[in-house]
């Protein structure tokens, strides 16, 4: 059973359906499925639940799917550059749930592990803690004295996940700080989806420099020509000629 | 005079030690990376997922993949490592990061920072801000010490919290305060900048504080 489909749309037939959840790799535009979440968007599935660190830029990434309101509900830490998403939110029409991006991190690692929940510090004394249980450890000498709050794990129907390199095993390296969400969320969907830029026959990527082993990964979509954008271009100037 | 960005920044700078690992905030605390003394050995973390942070690149060196938590193209170092989210977030709260310098709405005398909303805006998100203040070991508030006139250091927030109790030290245009978080000891006034006084600090403070200088 071949994992390596030939392209993004044939990647996601027969796993889309109204309603579900969908984890997208990235931070920012860095690391992002973009051909994946375009191919979403082309199926048209709606009231769609993401969870993502952040909601894309106007018009790019996860933008286009706020473009066609085919999501319902973000689930993120920072969604800052986007006034389509700032105009649905305030209209009622979005849905969100902020978590710490620690915390979200954390809460993705943990579903994928089996964990059901976990208690953080982070948050503790905040909006985020309201409603949830609070705990300490007082019989334990390294965690004692403080409080702590309960974040439960997180599951996804399907993850998109984008790596550099990928063998037809499933097995996937990331580059830079591109690898950021996407390692963790290739653990906690029910199937996870894989772009990569350069994809290998398997035995070519060498065993010990394997990110996220094949097993979390069902399908693979080879995108050599990715679109790889810059949000905020910051550069020096190259050092004068030395005479 | 009132101390300027650089000096706020260069002021806070004096908090780094040699062999820390510490993560800037956006703004000001970024500028802190300019005023790291010659022959420390200091290792910036970005929250997105690297250690050992370098500077800008040079024009037409960017690289899409290697980005700082400002999403702002960075380079790589001899000391960089990467890691994932789920790991960078272990270093920060697991204790492992030495020193956080962030920026602030409003902070409070008993060490309580208010930093990612205000009701009835749009709220762009906490980002890893809730994480780095429960997590690092110590926390320094670089912020201007006042904002349209209203002092930005308080008795208590009024602006939803970013964490409760979990600042160390402010440093503000006009002076540097510390802060016990454990609400035993006063907050303390410890300088004040050039020609700053002691009665314009205070009239410019409504959190309680004790003069340390």
């Amino acid at each position: 059973m071949s994992k390596v489909y030939t392209d993004a749309k044939a990647a996601l037939a027969g796993v889309l359906k109204d309603g579900m959840t969908i984890m997208a790799g990235g931070f920012g535009l860095c690391g992002v499925a973009e051909t994946l979440v375009e191919a979403i968007r082309e199926a048209g599935v709606k009231d769609l639940t993401v969870i993502s660190n952040n909601a894309g830029v106007d018009g790019i990434h996860l933008g286009k799917l706020l473009e066609t309101r085919q999501i319902k509900k973000m689930i993120s830490s920072y969604v800052g550059e986007n006034k389509l998403f700032a105009q649905q939110y305030l209209s009622g029409e979005l849905e969100l749930e902020f978590n710490p991006q620690g915390t979200l991190a954390e809460r993705i690692r943990a579903g994928g592990a089996g964990i059901p929940a976990f208690f953080t510090a982070t948050g503790v004394g905040t909006l985020v803690s309201e409603g949830k249980e609070i705990r300490e450890f007082p019989n334990d000498p390294h965690f004692k004295g403080r409080k702590y709050v309960m974040e439960t794990g997180l599951w996804a129907d399907v993850a998109l996940v984008h790596a550099w390199k990928g063998d037809a095993e499933g097995n996937l390296v990331y580059r830079k700080t591109a690898r950021n969400f996407n390692p963790m969320m290739a653990t906690a969907a029910t199937v996870t989806i894989a772009e990569v830029e350069h994809l290998f026959p398997a035995g070519e990527i060498d065993p010990d420099h394997i990110h996220t082993p094949g097993i979390y990964v069902k399908r693979l979509v080879h995108v050599p020509n990715a679109a790889k954008r810059i949000e905020n271009r910051t550069t020096r100037p190259h050092p004068a000629p030395q005479h | 005079m009132a101390w300027s960005r650089e000096e706020m920044a260069a002021r806070a700078a004096k908090e780094l030690q040699d062999g820390f690992y510490v993560n800037l905030g956006i703004g000001i605390p970024t500028l802190v990376s300019n005023f790291i003394p010659h022959g420390m050995s200091v290792q910036l973390q970005s929250e997105n997922g690297m250690m050992g942070m370098g500077p800008f690149p040079y024009e037409g060196e960017e690289d899409p993949d290697l980005i700082n938590a400002g999403k702002q193209t960075v380079t790589e170092l001899p000391t960089t490592s990467y890691f994932s989210s789920a790991d960078s977030f272990a270093m920060i709260r697991g204790g492992h990061i030495d020193l956080s310098i962030l920026g602030a709405m409003q902070v409070a005398q008993n060490g309580d920072l208010a930093n990612w909303m205000i009701p009835g805006k749009m709220v762009k998100g906490m980002g890893g801000a809730m994480d780095l203040v429960a997590g690092v070991k110590k926390v320094v508030v670089v912020m201007e010490h006042e904002a349209k006139g209203e002092s930005k250091l308080l008795k208590a927030c009024t602006l939803p919290l970013t964490g409760a109790g979990v600042v160390d030290m402010v440093v503000t245009d006009l002076g540097v305060f510390s802060i016990d978080r454990n609400g035993k000891e006063p907050m303390r006034l410890l300088e004040l900048a050039p020609s700053v006084t002691l009665d314009e600090i205070t009239s410019k403070t409504e959190a309680d504080f004790v003069s340390a200088l």
